[in-house]
């Protein structure tokens, strides 16, 4: 069976600056999947080049079994890959609602609506006519959830979803995965937070510098195998 | 009286230049581009007017069922096939193709029709006025521009703010990159904010046409009302356009009630202090990014 | 762990190029004959030659502005027009003799440069182009509205005014031409050494990095109103010079957007900006094709469009960055450049 998603040989560069060194990455349908790794050790530029926002040769990122490497990233969600972007992006001059309906440009069909995306997140239906701008840091954390829903993915990528939040607050948004699961979406989540990352994980994956250091199950990895994934010392 | 009378005239006259404006406001609001030749395109539009009423014995108005799609259809064309390629962080090529642009059409209509003057004629309707007291009349002319200024913001703005794409031309305009991950397809959402930009243009291209004459080269003028009129009335609005509008038509009636050779320069007066006194505009809603 | 030491490499800052050596003696050699060209060259040589210079001096100007200021002006009609209107005003209405007239011409536009630039310079990128236009239109408009100076349909300077520069034709083609030579090369010299200055180094900070250059001290919009100011200078100067030779101004020529700033802009997009070389070239290429395909009116202004819209997207540092690139050659040494020895 071919995976979900698998990224072979996988390369990225920021003008002359090489991001990403030869990057293999597989994700099964149905897994959750969490990538550690330090400031500036490639996790973001991974998932940008994944959902098409760098380019990358076709065959080194297969969906499906299908290279996408080369696609733009419209082309891509519409595929059924969405990304929760980091800093969360929301678009400051629309509504928390209309930020949420941007999910259904792309025109796919599924489980994810209006409605259910208020069920997920109760506070934001109470504020869906307020700018987006307006919402506390958690809540358009979890508006930038819900817009990634909106387009009804089967892999939905996290990026740093806990990042600048009050732990509290982290746990409410983490609390929303299992639901996301529940609906067969498999998951990607990038985190800093290794305590975090692994709690949610059925497998993980550590980068250092662009490289892949240690791919394993969390319960098979010691802490100090992540320690010199993680740091490299 | 004459004063009033020439005051309001002016003011409904002043929808005329919110028309102009109204599609380099909204070309600006999505992709920060500035269009040089917006006057030029609609001087492009008269034309084609002037051919479709030629060619068809429609009258002016009727023409708009065949300028108005076509206009449409160009303005895909150039910024799919053109104007795309000018965007990114740097402002001079999208400023030196338009204005290459400019050139281009001022002299292709020049070659095509001649510098002689045109006009579009719609008999009584341009000068049959509504007479509200003895000294007071409204002309129906410009009050039909008035209200299809007013109609067509409205419309514009219901496109912006009710409807699919209105909004992913806010996101856009807000963040290109992230729109472009929910499936805005950025290329084709600036072709229709050129496609619906000269279509408006050919609405306020044939009340140009019938209300004075033009000749190839009468864009540019129109290109700095429509600039003024978005300064004056602030960046991002479109109803602060329409007011904008309205200041500088008002501006130039009075200016040329003072004497008939001020009503440019009263025009250009009222933009400088404007500018000078709200650097912003009168209501502005978007920075200038 | 032991580490070596990398020794850091010797460099050293250098300007100088051989190219610039021999484009020194190239540039003695071409103005050594063109200060002979009255002794042997006809009236009409004498004309195109003093055309050829002040566009060149407006492509310098225009260039030094949107290609190392980032003031992208379409706008520079208004010196133009000011100059000129200026040298009529000052020789008609003030009895200045002429050639001073044209100095101080290039005075008063700079000194209505400075509203004009508190005013536009209130306006960003694109908006700021429009707005210097609008303020060309303004003072077009002023100029149609003063009877002493013609009012709309413009006016011609007296005779005794032009006897003034030189008693015969060829006395007063001798001199405007030289006064075009030194407004030409001058233009070149001062924007040369401009570039190499302190003020230059500002500006090509700015261009780079107009935020970076803040941190380290670069005051970008004192230098930007110099900039601004020194262009409205010559440029009234070149009006001065065009409109004395002309012998006849009106708002709308003077005031011309298309033969002061758009054919200006073609040369200095088609040659290459953002480099001295790159007006000498475009204006190469500008009167080479108006020399060629002058009898074709508007196709000629198409063509010369169309090609400056190309060379934009295609090539947007120009002819001259194309063979720079590929030859590496500079002929205006501005750039510093680190030497590794």
């Amino acid at each position: 069976m071919t995976a979900l998603l698998a990224t072979s040989g996988l390369t990225a560069f920021y003008g002359d600056f090489q991001a990403l060194f030869s990057v293999d990455l597989t994700v099964e349908a149905g897994e959750a999947v969490a990538i550690i790794g330090a400031n500036g050790a490639g996790k973001s530029t991974l998932l940008r080049t994944i959902c098409g926002l760098l380019s990358a040769a076709p065959e080194r990122i297969r969906y499906r079994g299908e290279a996408i490497g080369s696609l733009s990233p419209a082309d891509i969600v519409t595929r059924g890959i969405a990304l929760v972007p980091e800093g969360r992006k929301l678009f400051a001059s629309l509504s928390v609602e209309e930020n949420l309906l941007m999910g259904q440009q792309c025109g796919r069909k599924g489980p994810w609506h209006l409605e259910r995306v208020y069920a997920l997140f109760p506070m934001l239906r109470e504020r869906r006519h307020q700018p987006a701008t307006s919402l506390s840091g958690g809540q358009q954390q979890m508006a930038a959830i819900g817009r990634a829903l909106m387009t009804n993915p089967d892999l939905l990528l996290c990026d740093e979803i806990s990042l600048g939040l009050a732990p509290i607050v982290i746990r409410d948004v983490y609390a929303a995965l299992p639901g996301i699961r529940a609906e067969g979406t498999t998951l990607v989540v990038v985190e800093q937070d290794i305590a975090r990352a692994l709690g949610v994980a059925d497998r993980v994956y550590c980068l250092q510098e662009g490289r892949v250091t240690l791919e394993g199950r969390p319960a098979t990895l010691t802490r100090e195998q992540i320690k010199l994934a993680y740091f490299g010392v | 009286m004459d004063w009033v009378n020439a005051i309001v005239q002016g003011a409904l006259v002043g929808g005329l230049y919110a028309l102009f404006a109204a599609g380099l406001s909204l070309m600006f609001g999505v992709m920060r581009l500035v269009n040089i030749a917006h006057g030029d395109l609609i001087v492009l539009a008269a034309y084609l007017g002037l051919v479709v009423v030629n060619a068809t014995g429609l009258g002016p108005f009727l023409s708009l069922i065949i300028v108005v799609p076509v206009m449409f259809v160009l303005g895909y064309i150039l910024q799919r096939g053109l104007l795309n390629f000018t965007l990114g962080g740097d402002i001079l090529p999208p400023l030196l193709v338009t204005f290459g642009l400019s050139i281009i059409i001022q002299n292709a209509l020049l070659e095509g029709f001649s510098a002689d003057d045109q006009k579009l004629q719609a008999g009584n309707f341009e000068t049959a006025s509504l007479h509200i007291t003895d000294q007071l009349a409204i002309g129906w002319f410009p009050f039909a521009i008035f209200l299809t200024a007013l109609a067509v913001i409205g419309l514009l703005e219901f496109m912006l703010y009710r409807t699919a794409l209105g909004r992913a031309f806010r996101a856009t305009s807000d963040d290109s990159d992230t729109a472009r991950l929910y499936g805005v397809r950025n290329r084709h959402v600036y072709s229709m904010a050129t496609a619906l930009a000269l279509a408006v243009i050919s609405i306020a291209a044939i009340f140009l046409a019938v209300r004075v004459n033009f000749d190839p080269a009468s864009g540019p003028a129109r290109l700095l009302y429509a600039f003024e009129a978005v300064i004056i009335g602030g960046l991002g609005s479109l109803w602060g356009t329409l007011a904008g509008g309205v200041v500088l038509g008002v501006a130039q009636a009075i200016g040329a009630q003072l004497n008939p050779g001020w009503e440019q320069l009263a025009g250009h007066v009222a933009f400088l202090l404007v500018l000078i006194v709200r650097p912003r505009g009168l209501f502005p809603r978007l920075v200038d990014g | 762990m032991k580490t070596t030491a990398v020794p850091l490499p010797t460099f050293r800052v250098e300007r100088s190029t051989r190219t610039s050596w021999l484009g020194l003696v190239l540039a003695i050699a071409g103005v050594a004959l063109l200060i002979s060209l009255p002794w042997w060259g006809g009236e009409d040589d004498l004309r195109l030659v003093v055309e050829i210079c002040y566009t060149l001096a407006l492509a310098q100007l225009w260039n030094l502005l949107a290609g190392f200021a980032g003031l992208v002006s379409v706008g520079q009609q208004a010196f133009v027009g000011l100059g000129g209107y200026a040298l009529f005003a000052l020789t008609i209405i003030a009895k200045v003799p002429p050639i001073p007239a044209v100095a101080l011409a290039g005075i008063v536009a700079a000194v209505l440069a400075v509203p004009t630039a508190l005013i536009v310079f209130r306006l960003r990128g694109a908006y700021f182009a429009i707005g210097t236009w609008v303020m060309a239109e303004l003072f077009s408009e002023i100029m149609g509205q003063l009877p002493d100076l013609g009012a709309g349909t413009g006016m011609s300077l007296p005779v005794a005014i032009s006897r003034a520069v030189g008693a015969t034709v060829y006395e007063r083609e001798t001199v405007l031409y030289y006064m075009g030579l030194v407004l030409g090369i001058g233009t070149v010299v001062l924007v040369f050494a401009w570039l190499r200055s302190r003020q230059g180094l500002a500006l090509t900070a700015i261009r780079d990095s107009e935020i970076a250059a803040g941190s380290i001290g670069v005051n970008s919009a004192r230098t930007k109103f110099a900039v601004y100011l020194l262009a409205a200078l010559i440029t009234g100067m070149v009006g001065a010079l065009i409109y004395l030779e002309n012998l006849r101004i009106s708002p709308d020529a003077a005031f011309d957007v298309i033969d002061w700033t758009a054919d200006i802009i073609f040369i200095v997009v088609i040659g290459g900006i953002g480099s001295i070389e790159g007006p000498f070239v475009g204006a190469l290429v500008f009167f080479a094709l108006r020399y060629f395909l002058a009898d074709y009116g508007a196709w000629y202004m198409i063509l010369l469009g169309a090609v400056a819209v190309i060379i934009m997207l295609l090539a947007p540092r120009g002819l001259w960055g194309l063979l720079s690139d590929r030859y590496d050659i500079h002929f205006f040494p501005v750039r510093r450049r680190v030497r590794l020895e």
